[in-house]
């Protein structure tokens, strides 16, 4: 299984209150942080061990640091980013409620080494059940002296607080999170100026993802350099990889990266298989946002290399015939999906979650979603197919935030991956638009 | 005017509830606190916010109604018309619809005779299809409040589920307790 660094107590009794997570080693962190080290010095491990954001993203965790500016007299401020919208994830849901006191002790751990004296955990809306779970470990946190003035003697003072959301995907990017915590609708910012240097309150804030903050402690426990000889390459670590879809296992693994994606989907250890004993079609490997693969470029690359669990070789073939890590949300299809549909069903995702802020994303979504459901209700004429592609293209780096791209790149990806499938659509309406019909033309093709 | 907006009352403990969110934040920035208020105003006054409510929320917070009004119409988990005593929150999206989502959909339309938005004639129960709530390894799946009822896969769970929500209360709010 490797090694555990986020989930090696997850399924401990009680590990949710204080007492038995500091009886497995809990809260060590800050006391050596804290009483041992600087807070640049804290800085330098995280930059060491490779760790890279887990929201989706992957920039370095270490570097995004190091970018905080630090004028005198103003606030800064790490703020927590626990608006797991994205769909096929919910890894960091399953975690804070799980192990809330790993979180806590990221957030303090962090918070010291950017200098923040009040922080702040925004949980997506839906989710208070998962504040209440929070607020109570953060509240015995504030009895045990591991919160509030002069932590255990450190002389270093920390507020830490869970704001919830209202329910909106958008407010999972950093900037509209901001706004959001601020008190506002979730409008994605114009970037610069950046959250480094105007944030929260217009001060410099760090925004990082829940799974990201809670791999700290591990690698101010055993140093950078010991972080980064787990994994491959610049996938250092582990990753929480959220499972769905067509499966027999689903549910939240850690695995190291690196593990080969033929072994992930059909191990019992992982995933276990496609259930109902039904052939794989097609994954998507990161969250809706990322390229749908079929099932050949899934588990093995263009070139023909084993596909792995890291960043690079899962984007190996860029968007020609690779995907993304993402958010490590691992969407499996059986052969009795319908690529038309879900793609539609994304599509009125993003229609339905964009803020309205810039035309191309407004308008194009609206149009996608459209042009898909007439494709996927026997209405598509052939030319539907460019269409979409051309909609999806100006989308694409023409708004202020990643969500249009988001939008664009599973209706992209998709068509260009399953045409036929959107033409057997359009050529033939009755058969596609029949209960239970799916075009299996591909299936041969695929797992050939 | 003032008397208009006296009748909404929060409770005492939900006015706690408040002042507690108002205290994380810094001096100046009790606007922050907006989002926290709006679910607590909800769990209070049936489920969805009136103008009114709103009204009293922005003088809570010393801020322009119109502050509330463009927060609560952006956020979707906020009501703007009077709904059922369950607003069944079914997840809709992808990964979910890959494991009955769409099929459990129809069984509840059909069931209680009622489409996307509508509420049964009893006032039991509204219908209102979101979007993804991170449940995607439990899906097909629905939100009721607060809590979470995952895995609903089958006609007779999804029998089992309306059945226990029709002889339920609501969860008392954790600060309400």
């Amino acid at each position: 299984m490797g090694i555990k660094i986020l989930t090696e107590h997850i399924n401990v009794p009680g590990i949710e209150t204080l007492e038995v997570y500091r009886k497995h080693g809990g809260y060590k962190s800050v006391e050596k942080a804290l009483k041992t080290m600087s807070p640049d010095e804290v800085v330098e491990e995280v930059k060491t061990s490779g760790l890279r954001g887990r929201g989706g993203a992957g920039f370095p965790t270490g570097m995004k640091w190091s970018f905080l500016a630090k004028p005198e007299g103003v606030p800064r401020y790490l703020v927590c980013n626990a608006d797991e919208s994205e769909p096929g994830t919910f890894k960091d849901r399953w975690f804070m409620e799980k192990n809330p006191h790993a979180l806590v002790e990221g957030m303090i751990t962090s918070s010291y080494a950017l200098g923040a004296n009040t922080s702040y955990i925004y949980i997506r809306g839906e989710l208070l059940f998962v504040l209440r779970i929070l607020e109570k470990a953060i509240a015995e946190a504030y009895a045990a002296g591991l919160l509030g003035k002069n932590i255990l003697g450190s002389g270093y003072d920390l507020d830490l607080h869970v704001a919830p959301g209202g329910g909106a995907y958008i407010c999972g990017e950093e900037t509209a999170l901001l706004e959001s915590l601020e008190g506002k609708r979730g409008n994605p910012r114009n970037k610069p100026p950046f959250p480094a240097v105007k944030g929260l309150y217009a001060s410099p804030t760090v925004v990082n993802n829940v799974e990201t903050i809670a791999s700290v402690p591990w690698i101010v426990n055993n140093t950078g350099a010991e972080y980064a000889k787990v994994g491959i390459g610049r996938s250092t670590g582990t990753k929480l990889i959220s499972a769905s879809g067509n499966i027999n296992n689903p549910g939240v693994f850690e695995i190291e990266l690196g593990v080969p994606v033929e072994e992930f989907i059909y191990s019992d250890q992982y995933c276990g298989g496609v259930w109902k004993g039904k052939q794989l079609k097609a994954v998507v490997p990161g969250g809706s946002s990322v390229p749908i693969l079929p099932a050949n470029l899934i588990l093995k690359t263009a070139a023909g290399e084993d596909r792995l669990m890291t960043y690079e070789s899962l984007s190996d073939g860029g968007f020609v015939s690779g995907s993304m890590l993402g958010s490590g949300a691992f969407i499996v299809f059986d052969e009795d999906q319908c690529i038309v549909r879900n793609t539609w069903n994304y599509a009125r995702f993003y229609h339905h979650e964009s803020c309205g802020q810039c035309s191309p994303c407004r308008e194009g979504t609206g149009w996608m979603e459209k042009v898909l459901h007439r494709i996927e209700y026997g209405h598509g004429h052939q030319q539907d197919i460019d269409l979409l592609v051309s909609v999806a293209k100006q989308i694409e780096g023409n708004t202020i935030c990643p969500l249009g791209d988001a939008a664009a790149w599973p209706v992209a990806s998709a068509v260009r991956h399953f045409r036929d499938e959107f033409e057997w659509h359009i050529k033939h309406p009755k058969e596609a638009t029949a209960p239970g019909a799916v075009y299996r033309g591909q299936l041969a093709e695929i797992t050939a | 005017m003032a008397e208009t907006i006296n009748e909404v009352k929060f409770s005492d403990a939900a006015m706690a509830e408040i002042q507690r969110y108002i205290s994380h934040y810094p001096e100046g920035r009790q606007k922050s606190a907006l989002l926290p208020i709006l679910h607590i105003a909800q769990a209070e006054f049936g489920g969805w916010v009136s103008p009114e409510v709103m009204d009293k929320v922005a003088e809570i917070l010393n801020i322009k109604p119109i502050e509330v009004y463009e927060v609560a119409t952006f956020y979707t988990m906020f009501n703007l018309k009077p709904v059922g005593k369950h607003v069944l929150e079914v997840c809709r999206t992808g990964p979910c619809c890959l494991r009955g989502a769409d099929q459990m959909i129809d069984m509840i339309k059909q069931k209680l005779n009622i489409e996307e938005g509508e509420t049964t004639a009893d006032g039991m129960f509204t219908l209102k299809p979101v979007e993804c709530l991170a449940s995607c390894g439990s899906g097909p799946m629905l939100q009721v409040r607060e809590l979470y009822y995952e895995n609903i896969d089958s006609e007779e769970k999804l029998d089992q589920f309306l059945e226990m929500m029709r002889n339920k209360e609501h969860e008392t709010p954790t600060w309400a307790k």
